[in-house]
């Protein structure tokens, strides 16, 4: 890889501070709480799925029942073993019952209690390696193919219609891409479930649904024994549903999720308690389904001046480093995220970009690096468009980016025609064969304008991760360090659904994560 | 320059009224022999002569793209038409303080947002916010603009009642996302509501997204409409104007 000089001893001192940056939110807003959305997932982890008579998925009409009638603080599945322990009734009869609201009042008996919880235990372990089990299969098909040669080819589909995604996402294929990500559609990530079945209209995107799921991996699993290339699929949980998303997508094979409370909190205004504990949940479970997660450092360069707070992504990307490995995640699976999206009129743009990449690429070896085309200075001109991706093509060949997400030239205009991507395939195409072996053949000049800058942006992330440090995430994001945007922890959407676990809150499915991730909590 | 010519134009290639165009599109057909020739006809059956196809892909299974270049025979006289354009003079920051506070003499208030399902704030915060887009600050550097700007995923209702309570002299619609003409329909919603409770004439309306032009945002019901690249500048210069205009009625 091509080489930059930067000083070791501030990554390693950066990471001790992110590590601390994370371990205070873990100690004040995650250890000890729990969320709707947590609590969904753990019922949809069960077994719990479909929807009720007025078409509420019944997940969500559990754990309202559970906030109505009975005390959620101690958990949902409390409620259910209550339920089991009084009219005998077994798991799924018994979540019926509490989702109906016709609980029974009488308390259980404790030794009826205790039997009842150790069923709904057994059934968190099949359910467990059920899941797990599914893990080893979709990894088994995978090494059936040749690994692919990096960065891989990202490509998104956002036709609205699920059926019409199969087809652009087919021929996105075979045109070479690698990843397909189907864009959910405008602010899914702001409602607080997750919609049912195949779904055919969507804004901007297509809903993430179970369904939806399972019809575009049927497809790409087609499509890659076709091409004898393993296509990925990518979808999007940050949001309100971000744990249950996780666990659909690794129910139903997916192989790249988005998953970052900083995006959401930021761009999204989701509260921050609600997040971060859902952001942790969620990742346990990308965790052991071994899910790349993405996250969204890259947003922070559109609102943001890209030259002068590039420092802001790297000190972020340190910061969500912290978090997964809290959760239990490995290097290999945090696809870490960043832009090109500095003003192409600057005089030597290119190697400011170059710079960041080289940076980002270098103090994340492991991981799968995402890296985002411009948007912000795109005009509307597809020419113009096209030029600007291929030099972001070109630096991401050159500083070996994982994950690249390719750059449509009529960004900003539309959501991409199927020949906006065959011609990105094409750019990209060229750039990464002309480009091949070039980073192998030259160096970077010791005293060169890439050096520096790597420097200097290191130092700056350093310096911000020291101040953050003292001052708490919280009130950082709340002085509008990120992005140039203010959140404050007691408002933003979904605060309503975070609560306290009680000494009795049961979770067996909670306990299994924990156990199984083992994460440096 | 003879007048007799002046107005009347064709599309330009390499010389005055050649006519050439170039376009690009995808057919439904299976690439192959065939589909060259059927990217022709289609081009001619657009009115284009002497249609070159220049280039043939295959984008997908059953999907084949066309770039053709072709000669155009439409013929427009500039002149007979009539377009709607927003008349203001563009001043910078410096000066449009300067002006409301000598002209106006009290402070703007503008309220903002981008409604609907719609969570793009980059559009409205280009405008407001401080930092404003491409060097040029947002109205809430000026010393003469109250503003209120209210980010994304908001009711209509919600910013009519805001720009109520505030007392706002101007609204700032944002709309980006525009599948299945959302933007359209939204805005036209926005302009109902406010023509339902009499309050058409108690506001500027200004319609602004990457797909509104002015002419569309007249023809929903705005006073006046921003396409991609405005700058904050023109659009609190095109308030001021708009604001004094209202004052010498």
């Amino acid at each position: 890889m091509l080489k930059i000089r930067y000083d070791r001893k501030i990554v390693a001192d950066s990471r001790e501070y992110a590590a601390k940056i994370a371990g205070d939110i873990y100690n004040r807003f995650i250890r000890g709480f729990s969320t709707d959305s947590i609590e969904r997932t753990t019922l949809r982890f069960l077994g719990v799925e479909g929807a009720t008579s007025l078409g509420q998925p019944k997940v969500n009409s559990v754990v309202e029942k559970v906030k109505k009638n009975s005390d959620i603080s101690l958990g949902v599945l409390l409620a259910v073993a209550r339920e089991m322990a009084v009219s005998g009734a077994d798991f799924q009869s018994a979540v019926n019952i509490v989702s109906d609201g016709t609980l029974s009042s009488i308390p259980p008996s404790r030794e009826a209690l205790e039997k009842a919880k150790n069923n709904i235990k057994r059934l968190a372990v099949l359910k467990y390696e059920e899941l797990a089990g599914k893990r080893r299969k979709r990894e088994e098909f995978k090494k059936s193919f040749q690994p692919q040669k990096t960065p891989l080819r990202y490509l998104i589909v956002a036709t609205g219609n699920i059926y019409d995604d199969v087809i652009q996402a087919r021929a996105a294929a075979e045109a070479g891409a690698d990843i397909i990500a189907v864009i959910r559609s405008t602010a899914q990530s702001l409602l607080d479930y997750v919609p049912e079945g195949a779904t055919t209209e969507g804004y901007g995107g297509t809903y993430a649904t179970q369904e939806n799921f399972r019809i575009m991996r049927e497809a790409l699993d087609d499509v890659s024994k076709k091409l004898g290339r393993y296509i990925y699929l990518t979808n999007y949980s940050s949001g309100l549903c971000m744990p249950e998303i996780a666990f659909l997508g690794a129910f139903e094979g997916l192989d790249v999720l988005l998953n970052d409370a900083m995006y959401g909190i930021l761009f999204r205004d989701i509260n921050m308690k609600r997040t971060f504990c859902d952001q942790f949940f969620s990742r346990m479970i990308c965790a052991v389904s071994r899910i790349i997660i993405n996250t969204g450092e890259d947003n922070y360069l559109t609102t943001s001046d890209a030259v002068e707070r590039a420092h802001t992504v790297l000190t972020s990307l340190f910061i969500n480093e912290a978090f997964a490995k809290i959760a239990g995640m490995k290097p290999e699976y945090m696809g870490l995220g960043h832009a090109f999206e500095i003003n192409p009129q600057i005089e030597d743009s290119f190697s400011l970009e170059l710079s960041q990449a080289l940076l980002i690429r270098h103090i994340f070896p492991k991981s799968p690096i995402k890296y985002m085309p411009p948007t912000k200075h795109m005009t509307g001109d597809p020419f113009y468009s096209n030029l600007l991706d291929a030099m972001f093509n070109l630096a991401s060949k050159m500083s070996n980016q994982h994950i690249h997400l390719l750059g449509m030239m009529t960004e900003a205009m539309h959501n991409p025609l199927i020949m906006d991507r065959y011609e990105s395939l094409k750019n990209v195409n060229y750039i990464f064969n002309a480009a091949s072996s070039l980073a192998s053949q030259i160096q970077i000049r010791k005293d060169s304008l890439i050096n520096r800058r790597a420097q200097e942006v290191l130092s700056k992330a350093y310096e911000l991760l020291q101040k953050v440090q003292k001052e708490g995430l919280d009130n950082a994001i709340s002085n509008g360090e990120f992005a140039d945007i203010k959140r404050y922890s007691d408002s933003g959407k979904g605060v309503e659904g975070v609560y306290k676990k009680g000494k009795e809150y049961f979770n067996p499915v909670f306990d299994i994560l924990l156990e199984k991730t083992g994460g440096e909590r | 320059m003879t007048q007799l010519f002046s107005n009347l134009i064709k599309a330009y290639g390499d010389r005055r009224d050649d006519g050439v165009i170039q376009l690009s599109f995808t057919l439904p057909v299976e690439y192959g022999q065939k589909a060259k020739q059927i990217g022709k006809i289609f081009a001619e059956k657009l009115g284009l002569r002497e249609v070159n196809v220049t280039a043939v892909e295959k984008v997908g299974d059953g999907f084949t793209m066309f770039v053709v270049y072709g000669h155009c025979d439409v013929v427009l006289d500039v002149d007979k038409i009539d377009i709607p354009v927003v008349e203001f003079t563009i001043y910078s920051r410096e000066e449009v303080d300067t002006l409301i506070g000598k002209n106006i003499g009290r402070k703007i208030k503008v309220v903002g947002a981008c409604t609907g399902f719609d969570a793009h704030t980059v559009g409205i915060d280009a405008i407001l916010n401080m930092k404003g887009f491409a060097g040029d600050y947002g109205l809430e550097r000026y010393r003469w603009f109250e503003v209120y700007n209210l980010g994304a995923q908001i009711t209509n209702e919600k910013l009519i009642e805001k720009a109520l309570s505030v007392g706002a002299d101007a609204i700032l619609l944002s709309q980006v996302v525009t599948q299945r003409n959302i933007h359209k329909e939204n805005s036209l919603d926005f302009v109902k509501r406010i023509e339902e409770k009499g309050l058409r004439n108690r506001f500027i309306l200004i319609l602004g997204g990457p797909r509104i032009d002015h002419p569309l945002a007249v023809s929903l019901g705005f006073d006046a409409g921003f396409g991609a690249g405005t700058k904050p500048s023109e659009v609190a210069s095109y308030i001021y104007s708009r604001m004094l205009e209202l004052k010498d009625r």
